[in-house]
C-alpha cells in the first residue's frame, strides 16, 4: 500500500482523451451488410467474441479482398464499458488496409498504445486492460473465420497475463535468469499481472488455470532442483567450487580443512572450535564460529589465531572467507 | 442542468441540518469530556441531537444508542462483539445472514469465518428478499446472531424485518438489522421490531458523512470494538464529534418526521414511478425485482444491450449521477453480489442501472432525466453488439 493507493479516485479520471473520444464518438461502430461486400467485392466476415452474461462482447465484422487477403473495410458492434468500446473502435482501424495475417498480430498492447495520449501514459487505469483482450481475441475469430481454422491456431504460446500479453515461457526464463523471488519482481520485469491483476492468484475478476504465484512457487523448486543436482554432480566428479556448493556441502568442506589443518594446531594448547553458520554475504563467505576449551577467552582468538584461521581457509577452500568469531 | 439520482450512496446534507452543526466548528467547540464551560456548553445540544435519535427509531429511555463514525463500525461492533461475546466465551457459533448485505456485514462475516465461526448466507427470491422462514428453518442451538438487512440499497427491497424479530425472539437468538437504507424512507420502530441491534449511517438520510449510530436493546451485550476513553458509556472510546453529531441528530428528526414520510411516500415514490415508467416504455427493459414492496425512492432497471457503465458514462455527460454495480464500474471488478444474487439471469448483472431519488429531487429534474436517459439507451443500443437493433420497433418508445 502507497500513498495513492489509499484514496482511490474515480476510474473515468484515467481515462486518455482518446479513450473519451472514442466512446463518445466511435468512427468504425456499425455493421458491413452482405451487400455492401458484394459492392467492395469482398468476403464477409462476422466474428463474436464473448457474452453479455460475462460484461463484454464484442462482434467484428470485415471484407475481405480474397485476391489479396486484405481486409478493405473493418466494423464493430460492443456490449461493454467505455473502454471496450474505445478499444474495439480502435481494434477496427488498426485492421483497415492490412491482410488477414498481418491483423492477427495486432495485440491488445498494440490496441492500448493506439489509445495513448502520450507514448509514457497509459490509456486506461490497470483494471480496465483487460476490456482490450477482447479486440485481440475477436480478431483471431474472424481470421479464424476466414481461414476455416481454430483461433487457437494463431496462438504460438500459453499466454498467461492476457493484458500484457506474457506468455508462460517467458515468465520461467525470466525467473531463472533473474533469480526471481517475488510476483512483485515478476511484475516489474515482464509487466505481466500490471493490468486487471487476474493472473496473479486465485480470486481475481477471472479465473485462471494457472496464475503467477504457482509458476513462481514451480520454478523456484525447479531451480532449486537443478542446483542440488548440478552440485552433487561436481560433488560426485570431485569438480565442485565452493560457490557452487550447497550449505551442507560448504560446511563439510570447511570442517574437513578445520579437522585436518587447524584443529591438531587448537587442540595442542589444549583449546578447539567449531562452525556455527556459514552465511552468504556476497562476495564474501561468512563463517562463524565459536572457540571451545582455553581457546575461548585466549586474547589471540580475535588476532593472530584468527588470521590463521581465516588464511588457511582462503587458501584451501575459497578466497572470499571470512571467519567470524562469537 | 445537473441532476444526481445516486442517494443510495449519499445524500447531500440538508442545509438546515448545516445550519444547526456551524456553531461547533468555531463557536462552540470545547471537548465535550472537559469540565470548563466550552466542553460543557456543547452538552444541551448532544442531548438534544440523542433525543432526536431515540425519537426517530422509537428507542426506550433504557435502551443504547452509540454514536459511532458510520454503519460500517456499528455493524462490525455488533459482529464481532458477539463473536467475542457468545462465540469466543460459549458454545454458540453460527451466525445467520443473507447474500445481498453490505460489504460491512458479508465482509466481517468472511473474517469470522477464518476464526471457525459457521456462517448460512440465505439467498434471496426472484423479488430480492427473504422470507422470514427461511431463518426460522435454519436457526439452531448454535445460532448466536442473526443479521438482516432493513431495506437492500441496489433494489431497495424491503425485508420482513418484524417476522424475523419475533421468530429470533422467539428462539432466543440475537438479532441485528442494518438499517441504513430504511430510514428516512420508510419508518423505522425498534419497539414494533424486537430488533436488538440496528445500526444507521447519518450521511445516507441529509447529515453529515463520518457519522452513524448503534441501537442496542436493553440488556443485550454490548463489547467495545474501540477501547480508549469513558466516551459512550465506555462502549465506544474516543472523542464524539459534536458537529457531526448534531447533524445527525437534526438530520434524524427531519428525516423522521410524519410530514417527512408522507413526503417520501407519495410525492417521491410518484416521482420514482414516472421516471420508472417512462424507462420502462422502451423495450426489453424490466425492473429487477420487481416493483413490490420496496423503499419509495429506489428503482434498479435492466436496459437490455445496453452495459451499465457505458449507461452512466452518457448519463454523466448530461449532468446526471447515477449507479450501476456491474462489474466494470467498481474498482475491483467484481460484479456486484446483490445481482449475482437473483442468479437466474446473469446478464441482468451487467445491465443494471440504480436510479435512487431524494427528497430534494423535483419534477423538472425527472423529466430531463427521462429524456437524456431515452437518448442514452438508443445511442447505446446503436453500439450494442448485443441487442437487436430495430429502429422501428423503437419509435413510439423513443
Amino acid at each position: 500500500m502507497a500513498k495513492n493507493d489509499l484514496i482511490s479516485g474515480s476510474i473515468w479520471d484515467e481515462y486518455s482523451n482518446q479513450v473519451v473520444e472514442r466512446m463518445n464518438n466511435p468512427k468504425h461502430q456499425g455493421e458491413i451488410t452482405e451487400e455492401r461486400a458484394k459492392e467492395l467485392n469482398a468476403k464477409l466476415i462476422i466474428a463474436d467474441f464473448g457474452a453479455e452474461s460475462c460484461g463484454d462482447a464484442v462482434r467484428l465484422y470485415w471484407a475481405v479482398d480474397e485476391s489479396n487477403d486484405k481486409i478493405l473495410e473493418s466494423k464493430f458492434k460492443s456490449f461493454g464499458c467505455g473502454t471496450a468500446i474505445a478499444s474495439s473502435d480502435v481494434m477496427a482501424e488498426l485492421c483497415v488496409g492490412k491482410t488477414v495475417d498481418e491483423a492477427v498480430k495486432i495485440t491488445n498492447i498494440d490496441v492500448e498504445h493506439a489509445l495513448r495520449d502520450n507514448p509514457d501514459t497509459p490509456a486506461v487505469p490497470p483494471q480496465k486492460m483487460h476490456c482490450s483482450v477482447m479486440a485481440y481475441d475477436v480478431i483471431k475469430k474472424a481470421a479464424g473465420e476466414y481461414k476455416g481454422v481454430d483461433m487457437e491456431s494463431f496462438e504460438e504460446e500459453e499466454i498467461i497475463c492476457e493484458c500484457a500479453r506474457v506468455s508462460l515461457a517467458t515468465l520461467k526464463e525470466v525467473i531463472k535468469l533473474n533469480d526471481l523471488k517475488t510476483v512483485e519482481e515478476i511484475t516489474d520485469f515482464t509487466k505481466a499481472g500490471a493490468f486487471c491483476k487476474s493472473c496473479i492468484k486465485p480470486g481475481g475478476h477471472e479465473e485462471k488455470d494457472i496464475y503467477l504465484v504457482d509458476i513462481l512457487k514451480d520454478t523456484r523448486a525447479s531451480m532449486e532442483e537443478e542446483k542440488l543436482k548440478t552440485a552433487a554432480d561436481a560433488s560426485a566428479s570431485g569438480q565442485a567450487s565452493f560457490d557452487k556448493m550447497t550449505l551442507v556441502q560448504r560446511i563439510k568442506a570447511v570442517d574437513s580443512v578445520i579437522d585436518s589443518d587447524i584443529r591438531p594446531m587448537l587442540v595442542m594448547d589444549g583449546g578447539d572450535m567449531e562452525i556455527i553458520d556459514i552465511k552468504e554475504n556476497l562476495p564474501h563467505y561468512d563463517i562463524y564460529i565459536r572457540y571451545l576449551g582455553s581457546c575461548s577467552g585466549c586474547a589471540s582468538g580475535s588476532t593472530g589465531t584468527l588470521y590463521a584461521i581465516e588464511s588457511v581457509l582462503q587458501q584451501k577452500v575459497d578466497e572470499n572467507i571470512r571467519v567470524l568469531p562469537i | 442542468m445537473e441532476v444526481y439520482l445516486d442517494n443510495n450512496a449519499t445524500t447531500m446534507v440538508d442545509p438546515k441540518v448545516f445550519e444547526e452543526m456551524k456553531p461547533f466548528f468555531c463557536d462552540i467547540y470545547g471537548n465535550p469530556n472537559s469540565l470548563h464551560r466550552f466542553g460543557a456548553g456543547t452538552h444541551p445540544k448532544m442531548v438534544e441531537a440523542l433525543n432526536f435519535l431515540y425519537e426517530g427509531i422509537n428507542a426506550a429511555d433504557e435502551d443504547d444508542i452509540i454514536i459511532t463514525a458510520n454503519a460500517t463500525e456499528s455493524i462490525n461492533t455488533v459482529i464481532k462483539g458477539v463473536w467475542i461475546d457468545k462465540i469466543l466465551n460459549g458454545d454458540k457459533k453460527h451466525i445467520i445472514t443473507t447474500e445481498v448485505e453490505h460489504p460491512a456485514v458479508t465482509a466481517a462475516c468472511r473474517f469470522l469465518q477464518s476464526q471457525g465461526v459457521a456462517v448460512t448466507y440465505l439467498g434471496v427470491n426472484a423479488e430480492g428478499t427473504i422470507d422470514a422462514q427461511q431463518v426460522k428453518d435454519c436457526i439452531k442451538d448454535e445460532t448466536a446472531l442473526v443479521s438482516v438487512m432493513w431495506a437492500n440499497n441496489e433494489t431497495g427491497k424491503i425485508f420482513p424485518i418484524k417476522e424475523i424479530g419475533q421468530i429470533c425472539r422467539d428462539a432466543g437468538v440475537l438479532f441485528h438489522t442494518d438499517a441504513t437504507q430504511a430510514i428516512g424512507k420508510i419508518p423505522v420502530d425498534v419497539q414494533d421490531c424486537n430488533v436488538d441491534y440496528l445500526s444507521f449511517s447519518a450521511h445516507k438520510f441529509h447529515g453529515p458523512k463520518g457519522i452513524g449510530g448503534l441501537y442496542v436493546r436493553k440488556s443485550c451485550a454490548l463489547t467495545p470494538l474501540l477501547h480508549g476513553g469513558e466516551q459512550m458509556g465506555g462502549l465506544r472510546a474516543g472523542t464524539v464529534d459534536v458537529a457531526s453529531m448534531v447533524g445527525m441528530g437534526w438530520a434524524m428528526k427531519l428525516a423522521t418526521s410524519t410530514m417527512a414520510l408522507a413526503y417520501e411516500k407519495n410525492h417521491i415514490s410518484k416521482l420514482r414511478d414516472k421516471l420508472e415508467s417512462a424507462i420502462l416504455e422502451l423495450p426489453d427493459t424490466i425492473v429487477i425485482g420487481g416493483t413490490e414492496n420496496r423503499t419509495p425512492n429506489t428503482t434498479l432497471i435492466s436496459i437490455r444491450g445496453v452495459e451499465g457503465e457505458s449507461m452512466l458514462w452518457d448519463l454523466n455527460q448530461k449532468g446526471i449521477g447515477a449507479s450501476t454495480g456491474s462489474a466494470c464500474a467498481s474498482e475491483d471488478l467484481e460484479a456486484n453480489p446483490v445481482m449475482n444474487a437473483f442468479g437466474s439471469d446473469s446478464e441482468l448483472a451487467h445491465t443494471g442501472v440504480r436510479f435512487s431519488l431524494s427528497r430534494f429531487t423535483t419534477e423538472e429534474q425527472i423529466d430531463y432525466a427521462i429524456e437524456v436517459i431515452k437518448n442514452a439507451v438508443t445511442r447505446l443500443r446503436g453500439i450494442s453488439s448485443s441487442y437487436a437493433y430495430a429502429p422501428a420497433s423503437h419509435a413510439s418508445g423513443l
